[in-house]
């Protein structure tokens, strides 16, 4: 068979392919013809679309720092076996994946809100009250983010070669040892897609947020947020600020795929 | 036909829609709710509707520019605003003046809903500075907040607060705003011969006297 | 310091029950098919695989007997292992490889570093200290995985046929360079080893594994002159004979001395196929090189032929038919005139 030449197979493959392309770029070349390119400059560098950009970003990492810290541990548990308990528990850790947004912000209010089954206890024993504060918006975030840090991370320690574990408890390397010096640098590519995943999880995260967090200008109110308040009083500047989450998404998720994302 | 309502006329149009259904056999009513910020969005976009009942003029205006209208809208309702607390109003709160104490965890409506810009009407009337902690995005997560004891109070419309599970303290007159509701049948919808039938029928004694039972008043 | 090891355990379709006992300065070769439980024994002496029952002790340390609950965890035996596949974490220069045992045990950096790089520039691996493995070739890999294994300063060597992953030419020279290392090393060493020729390049004994039991073991020259089941007859079915090479003379460790083919020099294992052995009543005369009378040690039957072990200074099996070894009146303790041509002795330099 002649490699060089293009079957049917090829051509209908092609056009699949073309139209998955327009399904995702229309709507952004929909958003970039609907902009007003004039105001777009005086839009940006208003206050409301500062403070929402960078309640954002600091939010995000936060939650995606989070995830790594609480979801790390998890993911080796995860991954170090199997049996009824594990596949529980990765029920449940997934579960933020499936649920409807605001589901997951009306369960967090049950649990952490002031009258919620920790968050009474929290009120009363420290004074802190996560609804309405920032710290609840890192809270929601990472409610919905953490399970695809987990997930992927687990696939990835999955996948780990033991053998190289074997190998370095025989040059005399302890658990932690080896776990630091040998699995985490190997299953590293699997930790950085699931960081990446997980940012833009939190970032775009909407539902949970407004429900448990609420919506408040500088504390509250996220990019997401803002575009949907913008959306209600005035279109243009919500397809500023979807315009300005799209690009950032975009550039950071380009800057980034090769170092942080297994691209090959 | 398709009929687009503010979300704060759910139950009412519920009713009006089976009544209206009953009244023409064989027509189905389609019911689409939503805050009515977004439904305008919907119908400039080209949604297709054949009636639009808004919470407030303000959105409606701006369905009349785009050209959507049919026939020029008409008021059929109009509701009162109300404080509402948690069920028993366990804070002991009595009135707009209330609503700026320090011991209180107030959130109204965001500007951009009508509920919210009718909220900070009646304070700026009352001459009552509030603390919002959260621009809710709608009158339902405002109630559900209120509720779920998150938040001390909030205001909200006059029919809102039948809900069992809240508590709702009238304003008083002289800070009350009266929310008008308008209605007005659409063009390109799919049933445009019936559009008019409908707001007839909402406009209509039988009509007012449904919408009464859900706690609004006539025009 | 001896290694003592009694290892019993079940591992999928594995019933391994074995013991043997290794001395400082010894190499012991495990040897057997596929799936006897060479690799197994050796994982079980590293603390890689739990046993069931039995013991392993090293001089006067147990590492292992559960019959007492004790088991010293793998980084705390100092049993060096090289893999059949190298196993070089692939994230580490073959530097930093060679160094993991030394930072393992406390050592700076820059003193594991330096120490590493002497190990490997030993190994004529100097030039490529700085690269990763997947740019090392085979045999610079296993090269790399034996000095990582020795920089940790074991107190036991374990090599898992170190020379399976490497291509035909590189075998050469690497189980050379490997040999020699080996012998540095004074601790009990054990090598499995999947080829005849490996086993008998390194070992001073050997364990034959079949289904996980040890069905026989002794120095090369017990094995080869009474294989005790199939599989140790079709491993040793031809005369392995090692021994040094100088002036194209082979010379045994016993004394003997064969005239070979070829421009082989210095250390060799020498193949001879018992077919090329020709036995006579008389002295034969004609073009052998290599013609001399030895006494018969065992005469047996192996399938339609006859095997006639021959003792003196050229310990070899020939392999003659039934026919012949009653023509020729062949017994035990009777002698008989042996021939060999130059040219049927083939050598491997190890």
């Amino acid at each position: 068979m002649n490699p060089t030449r293009r079957g049917p197979a090829d051509a209908a493959l092609l056009l699949l392919v073309s139209a998955v392309v327009a399904l995702f770029a229309l709507p952004l070349v929909g958003l970039a013809l609907r902009a007003p390119w004039g105001e777009l400059a005086a839009r940006l560098q208003s206050e409301t679309v500062r403070e929402a950009l960078w309640l954002s970003a600091w939010c995000a990492t936060a939650a995606t720092a989070c995830s790594l810290v609480l979801g790390l541990p998890v993911a080796v548990w995860l991954a170090a076996g199997a049996g009824p308990v594990r596949s529980a528990v990765r029920v449940l850790v997934t579960l933020p994946m499936v649920l409807p947004p605001v589901v997951g912000g009306i369960a967090l209010l049950v649990a952490f809100g002031r009258n919620g089954i920790v968050g009474a206890w929290l009120l009363q024993w420290f004074g802190i009250a996560l609804p309405f504060t920032s710290a609840g918006v890192v809270l929601a975030a990472t409610w919905v983010a953490m399970p695809f840090f987990v997930l992927t991370a687990e696939a990835g320690l999955r996948s780990f070669d033991r053998r190289f574990a074997d190998a370095a408890s025989t040059l005399g390397a302890g658990r932690w040892r080896t776990f630091r010096t040998v699995t985490l640098p190997l299953v590293l590519p699997s930790l950085r897609a699931g960081l990446v995943v997980a940012w833009a999880r939190a970032l775009g995260e909407f539902g949970a947020t407004i429900t448990f967090a609420g919506n408040l200008a500088g504390h509250t109110r996220t990019m997401p947020l803002a575009v949907y308040v913008a959306l209600e009083s005035e279109p243009e500047a919500a397809i500023v600020l979807s315009l300005l989450l799209v690009a950032l998404s975009a550039a950071l998720l380009f800057a980034l795929r090769d170092r942080w994302w297994p691209a090959r | 036909m398709v009929v687009f309502a503010a979300s704060s006329l759910t139950a009412a149009f519920e009713a009006l829609a089976t009544g209206f259904e009953q009244r023409h056999p064989g027509v189905d009513v389609e019911l689409h709710f939503a805050g009515t910020p977004q439904l305008v969005l919907q119908l400039r976009e080209g949604a297709p509707a054949d009636v639009f009942a808004a919470a407030d003029t303000v959105h409606m205006q701006k369905v009349v520019a785009a050209g959507r209208t049919a026939a020029a809208p008409a008021t059929f309702a109009r509701n009162g605003l109300a404080i509402v607390v948690a069920a028993g109003n366990p804070k002991g709160v009595a009135s707009l003046a209330d609503l700026a104490r320090g011991d209180l965890r107030v959130a109204l409506c965001g500007p951009e809903v009508p509920a919210g810009r009718y909220a900070r009407q009646a304070l700026a009337q009352a001459g009552v500075t509030v603390r919002s902690l959260s621009d809710e995005p709608n009158v339902k997560a405002l109630l559900g907040k209120v509720r779920l004891g998150e938040l001390d109070a909030g205001i909200v419309y006059r029919t809102d607060t039948r809900d069992p599970g809240v508590t709702g303290i009238d304003l008083a007159a002289a800070h009350d705003v009266v929310a008008e509701y308008p209605i007005a049948a659409l063009t390109n919808g799919p049933a445009a011969d019936l559009a008019g039938a409908f707001v007839g029928y909402v406009c209509s004694a039988d009509g007012a006297r449904v919408l009464a039972g859900f706690g609004f008043r006539g025009p | 310091m001896t290694l003592n090891a009694k290892l019993v355990l079940r591992r999928g379709a594995l019933d391994l029950d074995v013991e043997f006992e290794v001395g400082a300065g010894e190499t012991l070769a495990l040897v057997g098919p596929n799936g006897a439980g060479k690799s197994t024994c050796l994982h079980a002496i590293a603390g890689l695989v739990p046993l069931s029952a039995g013991q392993v002790r090293l001089a006067g340390d147990v590492f292992d007997e559960p019959s007492r609950g004790v088991r010293v965890p793998a980084e705390a035996r100092g049993a060096g292992v090289v893999f059949q596949e190298h196993r070089l974490f692939p994230h580490l220069t073959a530097l930093d490889n060679t160094a993991y045992g030394l930072r393992c045990r406390g050592a700076a950096r820059s003193a594991a570093r330096a120490s590493a790089r002497a190990w490997l520039e030993r190994f004529g691996l100097g030039a490529v200290a700085e690269a990763l493995p997947r740019a090392l070739s085979g045999g610079q890999a296993q090269r790399v995985a034996l000095a990582r294994a020795l920089a940790a300063g074991p107190r036991l060597l374990l090599l898992d046929e170190p020379l399976a992953a490497v291509d035909a030419t590189a075998r050469l020279e690497l189980r050379r360079e490997l040999r020699a290392h080996m012998a540095s090393f004074a601790g009990p060493r054990i090598l499995v080893a999947h080829d005849a020729l490996d086993a008998f390049a390194f070992a001073d004994r050997i364990a034959v594994l079949e289904h996980g039991r040890i069905v026989q073991s002794g120095t090369v020259a017990e094995i080869c002159s009474r294989p005790r089941s199939r599989y140790v007859a079709d491993l040793v079915g031809t005369n392995l004979l090692r021994g040094v090479v100088e002036g194209g003379v082979l010379r045994l460790p016993g004394g003997g001395a064969l005239v070979v083919a070829g421009s082989a020099s210095g250390d060799v294992v020498a193949t001879v196929h018992p077919r090329a052995i020709a036995l006579f009543r008389q002295r034969p005369d004609g073009s052998p090189r290599n013609v001399w009378s030895a006494p018969i040690t065992f005469v047996e039957a192996a399938g339609d032929r006859m095997r006639v072990q021959l003792g003196g200074a050229v310990p070899l099996v020939a392999e003659v038919t039934p026919a012949a070894v009653a023509e020729l009146g062949l017994a035990r303790g009777g002698d008989v005139w042996v021939a060999i041509k130059a040219t049927e002795i083939a050598l491997d330099p190890i």
